[in-house]
């Protein structure tokens, strides 16, 4: 019960600062509260009780990508600090298409039976995971890497001043 | 201990790409030839691995990486289509002043995705695969700095790459919770224990197939889909667009049969056809060929016409798709495969055009054939292949699409696609039209750089040849076709 009300209030959060972070007209607002918005997903994996996955979310995404986000908004001068355009003459039909996924998806699950493990998560996630990735799920984990190396190559290229 | 050796080519590729970065490091010399040659090099070499250590057949870890028949012939297109694409590019790349290695590394890099990708029977995998086939082609898209329509066109495709991605891994989350399993023979299994358990698998799972084949269909630039395309197709370097309209097709395709023919065989029998996906597919499948092949005939610039048209060449793929059958899949192979010389020929020769006069412009095709009588030749060769000229590799192809269609029950189907590659043989005939019959106003003798020769030469042999003896590749296909358990 108490697990459930929290859920809720986690989930409460979640959705409203999502929406926060696409109506928000300073965007400087809008990236402190996808950091709100991540860190209660965090909230939801320790709920889960993956707390592995909890603490790489804090890490990485509140940690690196939303700091670098502010960073890169407060180092761009036209930013930082001013009322932007947040939307466009499309702003009713995207509602009201974001509005029918909900209705569909919301209906969706709730007619749809998932069964469910019955096992009992395992209490050191960490490791269980951790040999996961080591042993049957070394290729995808070593793409990834091979995948992050491509992103870095592609960002300096593009990143780099042209000429001389 | 697993038999790691499969893994050999894809991972000989990986330290190639990693190899052409340094080499360009270290060559003195400023131009693009070391890298690219060790590019094309290191591409045949990867072809010699695969036939050595893949030709056997075999699976790792549970089917997160397998190497049958069908990724063995998918992988020899993403291999040629790369060759092709290094060739035509020296004159792109020439022209650059900076990162000359890092183009054909990232090309390389993209190329291992999609053998990855060709390989992948679990959904992680495969999705890890698509990411890293995609990723360097943003990048490769938006390469010429100079070009403001390049760096929309990166700007543009990243952006639908990530909300197709989005959209699709949120289908295949939901494919995860449904049946708690991500390998692909698995989710079958589970899928079918839950129609038993329950008479029903649930309004969920149908939505997760809308929303993989929304998100699959977006890469493939399947109508309506696909309005990207033209102008990501117009900016890219024109070398990046034609390894965009056959190699990263096919890794699209090659997803779509692996999550389709492979997971959800069971729900397209009789027994089990709760959402019947192949109707979605065929709709799909028929606007694309109309809206391509319509939207073609206006088009003035040569790649904006080509991009169309493979838009148009999409949807005759999906037609093999729809068909679901082991025909299906040997004739969607095959296609790809003509496709491959037919598409990359044409480019290579719009590339070697541009790189010479600087145009895109249809008209300034005009006399083409009076100037450069082998190079329009050539090109009348490539167009007429994709408009499914007999007795070129073209035609086959779609004699066999439309065939395993009909095998399938979609007449209907099949009807509208020769009305609409009459359509598409208008277009392709106007360029032809304006080489031979029109006066030369500004005569371009040109004379292609090498390696562009060479890749024409050899894609006008591939269209020719496999047009006439198309045995050897067909028995291929057919064997790829295997992989599917019908």
């Amino acid at each position: 019960m108490i697990e459930q009300i929290v859920f809720y209030l986690f989930a409460f959060v979640i959705v409203a600062s999502a929406l926060a972070v696409v109506t928000m007209r300073n965007i400087f607002h809008c990236a402190l509260f996808l950091i709100l918005c991540l860190f209660t997903v965090a909230g939801i994996y320790v709920l889960l009780s993956a707390e592995f996955l909890a603490v790489v979310q804090v890490l990485l995404y509140v940690g690196a990508v939303a700091i670098l986000m502010i960073f890169a908004i407060m180092l761009t001068s036209k930013l930082a600090g001013r009322e932007i355009q947040m939307s466009n003459e499309q702003t009713f039909i995207g509602t009201f298409l974001s509005l029918i996924m909900v209705f569909g998806l919301v209906v969706s699950f709730s007619r749809t039976i998932f069964r469910l493990s019955d096992e009992v998560p395992p209490s050191e996630s960490t490791l269980a995971i951790g040999r996961l990735l080591m042993t049957d799920y070394v290729l995808p984990f070593e793409m990834i890497s091979v995948l992050l190396l491509a992103a870095l190559i592609g960002a300096i290229v593009l990143a780099r001043r042209e000429g001389n | 201990m697993e038999n790691l050796e499969l893994l050999v080519p894809e991972l000989f590729l990986f330290v190639w790409a990693l190899l052409v970065l340094m080499i360009d490091l270290f060559s003195s010399k400023r131009s693009a030839e070391v890298p690219a040659y060790f590019s094309m090099a290191g591409l045949v070499i990867t072809g010699f691995l695969m036939v050595i250590f893949q030709h056997g057949g075999g699976a790792l870890w549970n089917g997160i990486f397998v190497a049958d028949h069908f990724a063995f012939f998918f992988k020899i297109i993403f291999l040629g289509a790369a060759f092709f694409a290094v060739g035509s590019s020296f004159g792109v790349v020439g022209r650059m002043s900076h990162h000359r290695g890092e183009y054909f590394s990232l090309l390389l890099l993209s190329t291992v995705g999609m053998m990855f990708l060709a390989s992948a029977k679990e959904l992680i995998t495969l999705y890890i695969g698509l990411e890293l086939t995609t990723i360097p082609l943003f990048v490769l898209a938006a390469y010429i700095k100079t070009s403001r329509s390049s760096a929309e066109a990166g700007l543009k495709y990243m952006i639908i790459g990530a909300a197709s991605s989005a959209v699709l891994l949120y289908g295949l989350s939901i494919i995860y919770g449904l049946t708690g399993t991500t390998s692909i023979y698995q989710v079958t299994i589970n899928l079918s224990i839950h129609w038993l358990a329950y008479g029903d698998v649930g309004p969920a799972f149908t939505v997760a197939m809308m929303m993989i084949i929304a998100g699959l269909v977006f890469k493939l630039a399947i109508v309506p889909f696909h309005m990207w395309a033209p102008d990501v197709y117009e900016g890219a370097p024109i070398p990046i667009t034609a390894f965009l309209s056959v190699a990263s097709k096919a890794a699209g395709v090659v997803a779509f049969a692996r999550i389709f023919m492979g997971m959800f065989i069971a729900f397209s029998s009789n027994i089990m056809a709760p959402r019947d996906w192949g109707s979605i597919v065929a709709l799909l499948a028929a606007i694309t060929m109309v809206v391509g092949n319509i939207t073609a005939i206006r088009q003035t610039n040569i790649k904006r016409l080509l991009a169309y048209s493979s838009i148009a060449q999409a949807g005759y793929i999906m037609v093999g798709v729809v068909a679901a059958n082991t025909l299906g899949i040997a004739s969607i192979s095959f296609y790809l495969f003509a496709y491959l010389f037919a598409n990359m020929g044409a480019f290579a020769i719009v590339a070697i055009f541009a790189d010479r006069t600087g145009s895109e412009q249809i008209s300034d095709y005009a006399g083409f054939a009076k100037s450069s009588p082998v190079l329009a030749a050539a090109f009348s060769v490539f167009l007429l292949s994709l408009a499914g000229i007999p007795p070129l590799a073209g035609f086959l192809a779609k004699y066999y699409v439309f065939a395993a269609a009909i095998q399938a029950g979609y007449t209907w189907l099949v009807i509208l696609a020769v009305l609409t590659t009459v359509i598409a043989l208008y277009y392709y005939a106007n360029v032809i039209r304006l080489m031979y019959l029109t006066p030369d106003t500004n005569p371009h003798h040109i004379i292609p750089s090498f390696p562009a020769g060479m890749v024409v030469i050899l894609t006008v042999a591939g269209v020719i040849v496999f047009g006439i003896l198309p045995q050897s590749i067909l028995e291929l296909a057919l064997n790829a076709a295997t992989s599917f358990a019908f």
